[in-house]
Parts: C-alpha cells; structure tokens; sequence
C-alpha cells in the first residue's frame, strides 16, 4: 500500500484536522513534559481501578467525543444550509454522517452513561468500589481504544462511509471497497466487548456489593435503572459481537453472509444490527430515566411518586425493547402480519413510558420545587420527549410508515427522543454531581444560561426538520436543487444548530470559570439531597465510605437527615481493604488498538503480533495476585477529619 | 481476606462467590451469543448456492470422534473439580490435564476436518450455507483453543501455589467454562450434524 492510499488526501477540511491532530498531541505531549506531570498522570489516572477516577475518565472522553459529533453535526447542518451547496461532497457527507451517528450514541451517550454510572452506583449503594475493580479498567481502555480506532479512521484509510446502521449491500467489499466499514466493525467490536463486561459487573455489583438493610425496593431509582440496563446490554451486546464478527468475515475473508450471491442474505445484517440496535436504544435511555427520577424527586423534596411502578415499567420497556426491531425497517418487504405484530409491540412501548411521565409529573405535583440547573433540565426533558415519544407511535404504525420512512421526519424524531432523552439527562447529571466528585458546583448562572440556550436552540434546530420530512426530504441527502423548496427550513435548522453549539460552548467555559472561582463547599451534600452518595464527603475519598452506611428505608439519608432514629452509620470504623493500581488494563488497551489498527489493513503479520500480545498480557494478568492495600483505622480518622476541614 | 469455613474453597471469600455469580452472568452473555450464531446457521442452512449441501459434506466418523472426546473432557474435569473439594491435588491436576489433552485431540480433529472439507472445495467463500458453518464451528473450536490456554495457565498455578480460595476458584470457574463448551457442542452435534445428515 502507498502513502497516498494510506493517508486521507486532496481534502482541505481533512488537511487541517491532520494538522489540528498533531498540534493537540504534541501540544499533550510537551505540556506533560513541561510540567512533569507524566508520572501524575500514570500512577494516578492510566493506571487506576477505582471507580469514581474511571467514571470521571469515561466522562472526559465524553464530552472530547461530543465535541468531535459536533463538529460533524455542523458540517452536516452547514453543507444543507443552502440549495447546492459545495462545502462537502457527496463522500465526505456521507462519512460525516456515519461517523455522526457511530460516535454521538456510541461514544459519547454510553460513555457519558458509564461515567455516571461508574461514579454514582457504588456510592448510591453503599460499597467500596464496584465488583470487580479490575475488568472495570479494562472496560474502559477498551472503550477509549475503540473510540480512538475509529476516530483514526477520519484520516488514515478514511471513515466509514454506509451510515451508522452499515446496511448491507451497500456496506460489502464490492460497493464500499474502502477500509472504512473495516474500522467500523472492528473498533465497535473492540468496544463492544468492553461494554458488556461492564454490564456484568454492574450487574453483580449491584446484586452482591448492597450495604446492609439496602434491599432492592429500597435502591434509588438510577440504580435500578442501571440494574436493567446491564441485564439488556449482557443479552443484547452479543448479538452485535456476532453481527460485527460475520460483517469483518465478509469483508476480510470473502465470505457469504450478507452478500447478494452465493445464498448471501443481505437482510440478515439489518435484523442482526437491529436486534442490538433497538435495545441499545433503551441502553441509553433507561439510565437518562433513573438520572431524571433521582433529580426531580430531589428538587421537588418528595420521595419518588409510584416507586413500584416505574420499576415495572422499566422492567416491561426492557422486555419490549427486544421484540420491536422490525419497526426499523417495516418498508423492506417482510409482509402484513410480521408488521403488524412489531408495530403493535412498538406501541406498547408508549404504555409504560406514559407511566413513567405521569409519576414524574406527579412527584412535581405540590412539591417544593427548586429550579436549578440539573433540574432545569430534567423539566424540560418531560414536553420535549413527549413529542418525540409521540412522533415515534405516528412512525409506528406501519402502514404509516410508509411516508414517514427514511425522511427528515425520522431523523426529527429520534434526535427529539436521544437529545431530550440521553443528552439532557447526562448534562442533568454531571451538573447534579459534579459537586460530588470535585467538592464544588457548577456556576448556576452559567448553567442556566447554557440550558437556555440548549434548549430554545435544540428546538429551532430539529422542529424544522419535522416539516421537511413531511414535505418529502429524504435523510442522508447531501445537496438539493432550490426549486425543491427545502432551502428556507434547512436554513432555519442551521441556525439552530449554531445556537446549540454556543450553548455547549458555554457549558464547558462554566466548567473552566467552576474550576476557578467556585466556592468550595464542605458538607458533602450541597442539594439537600436524598440517596446514600451524599453520605459522604465531597470529594470522595478513596475508600467512599468510612462506615459501610446501615439502610433501613428507602432514601435512607434523607430520613437519617430528619429523623435522629434512622441513622446511617454508627460510628464504629474497622480498617478498609482496597484493590491495588494496575498498568495491565491499559496495555491491554494499547494492544487490541493495535491488533484493530492491523487488521482493518488486513496486515497480517503484525496483526498476529498483536493479537500474541492480547493473549500474553491476558495470561500475565492470571497470575497476578492482588492483595490490595490496607487502611489502618488511624489512617481513616485523619481523613475523615481533614475532609470535615478540622486540623488534625 | 475473610474466608468463610462453612463454604467449598472456591466460594470461600466475598470475592470469589462474585467472581462466579459474574463467571455465570458471562455464560448468559455466551448463550446469547451462540444462539445468534445458531440463528444465521439455521437461516442459511438451506443456501449453499452451487456449493455442496449439509447432506453432501458432513461424514459421521470424525463428528463422533470429536463428540466422544469433548463429552468424555467434560467428565474429567467435573472429577478433577471433585478431586480438588476433597484437596487432591495430585489427581485433580491429572484430570484437569486430560481435559486438557483432550481438548486437543478435539481441535486437532476439527482441523482436520476443516481441511478436508476445504479440500473438496468447500470453502468459507464457497456459499452462505458454508459461511455460516465454519463461523459457527470456528467460533466454538476458538472458544475450546482459548480455553486450552486458560486452562494451561490454571494448571500451571496449582501445581506452584496448591488449592487456595484463587486458585481453586480459577479452577472452578474453568470448570463451569469447560461444561458450556460441552453443551454448545450437543446443540452442533445435534442440530448441526445429525440434523444435516437426515
């Protein structure tokens, strides 16, 4: 292969991203260099296993891939701004596109979900860290290192090119002859398996590692959102794992899976991907619906309005999300009774969502309401998601769909369902607990000024695109002529997207002006809050609590705080063993980065290099023996003091 | 390390009784994945295009061979687990090295078998129906190579350290690992094989 093949080129945009990478990276490079913050950075933050470190981790990638989605939202938005426009081509917007989707849902949604959940869950159960502290690195690194493979992808070899759902034909060997599809299936797979490792251990996290009298009536709600939501990503992940695996043997070793000869069945790929992909849609919901729950009950100083049945009906969303998938692709020909069967399932989805509105709503009602910014958020979240919820029964009626399919109106839809939905609610969330783990808020002007902005401007930016799915524009069209009549809206909506970008701009100019003049805050629990992650200190030290809490109610801290009968902890303290740092995870990483690298050039040799390495660093893990390290209880007490900021 | 006295020593510590509760979990995820495989097996069973169809390829002796020993690994590391609740390390560590053995005699078949059909020109690439087998096939016999690794290193670490809560743990856990492989194989041989010569 030549350099030229190997390399983006003849693109500007691609020229300047090329040129912006290695400037960020050596910018990294020296900065750690000139600080000396190398070995900072490896003791305290590659090598980690604690859960809030590896949250905050997730958090920050995030947010990096939120940016990058971003910018692809905006090229997207610019390029259709205007009747026959020449900023991208046909094949740049198409990759812009593709990469767009890949990177808001799977890089940024989950991750920021994970974050979240890795910092919050064993805090909100009580436990020291999550079950497994270990494969808990390893879930990360191999999350960052699949991000960072298909983020290489924009200028070695090129992106991924057949939207995000990588539909078959179109995704072959034969049409899309680039190594584009490539890293789509191997970087997902990287990780893809990451993920499902988290799911398990969060799964046996929360079964085995609940402090005492914490019984499963008695979790807050984002917790039990997180135990379902790691129950569909163990049965729905694998699924993904084969789909990616027979799409890399189709187009790596030539076989006939998805092809149009040889008895391929090219809608194969798009029930597999579906099967997966719908559920994977609840993966990133459910969490955003347990964050909504705990915020509003918080800021409404009520207990949660139908506890019991927001459990059953994320439980029976569960369910459902995994026998609705063909309402992706009703137009495709599989017949009226197939149809009508997954278009009523759809629809039965609404139910217990609708459940879940009204006992929200209802917990508002007569409530103490405090309107700050994580809050903000999470009502403004309850209309919006509304229409999307609503515009999703119009798009599951099947023979509805019909008109509906493949327009602008979908693309309305689902952004009115994940932005509201998923993106909110992580925001709600980093700003409802940012305090817990940094010891400071967020500036609430600024906060308030950014939600403002992001939601007017989310607004203006999707509504339009309603109209112009109804009026007939296709999704994933990169140009149209002006006497389609399209112009005016698409302008509109770019104008929108502007907005929103300001919004997100101003989100992260608080987090640097937070950084700098918050005033620092010491109880611990800075929202008068309910669940047990306020029992401690912020921020939290390393072993969470120095007192495994003892629940006897559901908002146990809460009801610590009002009733001097409930306490939580009895203030006897016992030394606390935790994990020790490891490097291995993150060389782990590194290794299946490069085993990933090698195989989308199908290079074998060095591929098989790499992949001895996976197994060698698998197999000097086995023999690890990790005794962990042991606080002393004097050494617990000196902290505990410090962070209650007596002198010691 | 709290050890609880009233448990088998692989479910001694809070640790390991997670580890295993995880390890279980694992095996669900596995079955999901296995079924999809089965999934696109079935639904492309029928599709060999001009290549040869399931009755044409598949020849019983080989199947059966492979069957008999993977079933028989399956017996000896269940005794090897038993050997090691009754801290036998001498006789578990044999067992687990036939299961071991075995394993291998199991792979060797299979490549065998692998060789001849892609000698008769059936190939990966030849039709979907065939895609889909040798995936299938492919994914179980990787999921025997990896646990002959696995394996090796366990073996490896009880014959330094004897049966401790880790190690006995290890060893159980592969255990469990090793079963599922014997399961998904019946599921092969059953559905695959003997359905496929009918």
């Amino acid at each position: 292969m030549k350099w030229d093949e190997f390399f983006v080129t003849g693109e500007p945009m691609i020229y300047a991203a090329m040129v912006a990478i290695a400037l960020t990276s050596i910018g990294i490079v020296a900065g750690l260099t000139y600080f000396k913050k190398w070995g900072y950075l490896w003791r305290e933050w590659l090598t980690t296993v604690d859960h809030k470190r590896i949250g905050v981790m997730y958090i920050i990638s995030a947010l990096l891939m939120l940016f990058r989605g971003g910018v692809d939202a905006l090229m997207m938005r610019a390029q259709t701004a205007a009747p026959d426009m020449k900023f991208l081509d046909a094949q740049h917007y198409n990759e812009v596109f593709t990469t767009h989707g890949l990177i808001m849902i799977l890089f940024m949604a989950m991750p920021f979900i994970f974050g979240l959940m890795n910092v919050v869950v064993p805090l909100q159960i009580g436990a020291r860290d999550v079950a497994f502290p270990r494969l808990n690195a390893i879930s990360f690194w191999m999350f960052f290192f699949g991000a960072m493979l298909l983020n290489l992808s924009f200028v070695i070899g090129g992106s991924p090119d057949a939207g995000w759902s990588a539909y078959f034909p179109l995704a072959s060997k034969e049409f899309s002859p680039s190594v584009g599809n490539n890293y789509y299936a191997i970087a997902l797979q990287i990780s893809g398996i990451g993920t499902l490792m988290t799911g398990i251990n969060f799964l046996v996290t929360i079964l085995r590692m609940r402090a005492p009298g914490l019984e499963l009536m008695r979790m807050p709600m984002f917790t039990w959102s997180t135990l379902i939501t790691s129950v569909i990503i163990t049965f729905a992940f694998p699924v993904l794992t084969i789909a990616l695996l027979l799409m890399t043997f189709d187009r790596l070793f030539d076989s006939q899976f998805f092809t149009m000869a040889n008895g391929g069945m090219d809608m194969l790929w798009a029930n597999l991907f579906w099967i997966w992909g719908h559920p994977e849609v609840y993966i990133v919901i459910l969490p955003a619906f347990g964050i909504y729950s705990d915020i509003i009950s918080t800021f409404s100083k009520k207990n949660l309005y139908g506890y019991k049945s927001m459990v059953v009906s994320m439980l029976a969303i569960s369910l459902l999300s995994f026998v609705v998938w063909a309402h992706h692709f009703y137009t495709m020909g599989q017949g009226v009774m197939v149809n009508g069967f997954f278009s009523i399932a759809t629809m039965a989805i609404a139910v217990p969502t609708g459940v879940k509105i009204f006992n929200w709503l209802f917990t508002l009602r007569k409530g103490r309401i405090s309107f700050t910014t994580p809050m903000l958020y999470a009502m403004a979240f309850i209309p919006i998601f509304t229409i999307g919820g609503l515009t999703g029964v119009m798009l599951a009626m099947a023979s509805a769909d019909y008109h509906y399919h493949n327009t602008m109106f979908l693309v309305a839809h689902f952004h009115y369902v994940l932005i509201p939905g998923a993106v909110f609610a992580v925001i709600a969330g980093f700003h409802y607990w940012f305090p817990k783990v940094f010891g400071f808020r967020l500036n609430e002007k600024l906060g308030k000024l950014a939600f403002w902005l992001i939601v007017v401007c989310f607004n203006i930016t999707f509504f339009p695109l309603f109209l112009l799915g109804l009026k007939g524009m296709t999704r994933r069209m990169y140009t149209y002529s002006a006497e389609t009549g399209f112009g005016p809206l698409n302008f509109v909506s770019f104008l929108g997207a502007l907005g929103l970008a300001a919004g997100f701009v101003v989100l992260v100019y608080n987090i640097y002006w937070s950084i700098r003049y918050s005033p620092r805050e010491t109880t611990g629990d800075p929202w008068d809050a309910r669940t047990l992650e306020w029992a401690t200190h912020s921020p939290i030290p390393p072993y969470n609590f120095a007192e495994i809490p003892n629940v006897k109610t559901r908002d146990a801290f809460w009801f610590s705080k009002i009733d001097k009968n409930l306490p939580i902890f009895s203030g006897k303290l016992e030394p606390i063993h935790l994990p020790s740092n490891t490097g291995k995870p993150f060389v782990l990483g590194l290794a299946f980065f490069f085993l990933g690298f090698f195989l989308v050039f199908s290079l074998w040799t060095p591929a098989i290099i790499a992949g001895l390495a996976v197994l060698a660093i698998m197999a000097a893990m086995s023999f690890d023996r990790d005794h962990g390290i042991i606080i002393p209880v004097e050494e617990i007490r000196a902290t505990e003091k410090k962070l209650r900021g007596e002198s010691i | 390390m709290k050890l609880d006295a009233s448990l088998p020593l692989e479910y001694s510590t809070e640790e390991n009784s997670n580890r295993i509760l995880g390890f279980w979990i694992f095996l669900g995820a596995e079955i999901a994945l296995f079924s999809t495989l089965f999934t696109v097996y079935f639904v492309l069973v029928n599709r060999y295009a001009s290549g040869p169809s399931s009755k044409e390829l598949f020849a019983l002796a080989p199947v059966l061979t492979e069957t008999f020993v993977l079933l028989t690994s399956s017996f000896t590391i269940g005794l090897a687990i038993n050997a090691m609740r009754h801290n036998f390390k001498k006789p578990a560590m044999v067992f687990m090295a036939i299961t071991l053995v075995l394993g291998l005699v199991f792979l060797s078949v299979e490549i065998n078998e692998f060789v001849t059909y892609v000698h008769d020109g059936a190939t990966l690439s030849t039709s979907a129906f065939l895609s889909s087998l040798f995936v299938l096939l492919g994914t179980h016999g990787a999921h025997v190579t990896f646990g002959f690794l696995w394996g090796s290193m366990i073996l490896i670490q009880v014959a330094r350290e004897g049966f401790t809560p880790a190690t006995a743990n290890k060893s159980f856990i592969f255990s469990l690992y090793w079963h599922f492989l014997d399961v998904v194989w019946i599921f092969i041989f059953s559905f695959v094989y003997l359905k496929g010569m009918m």
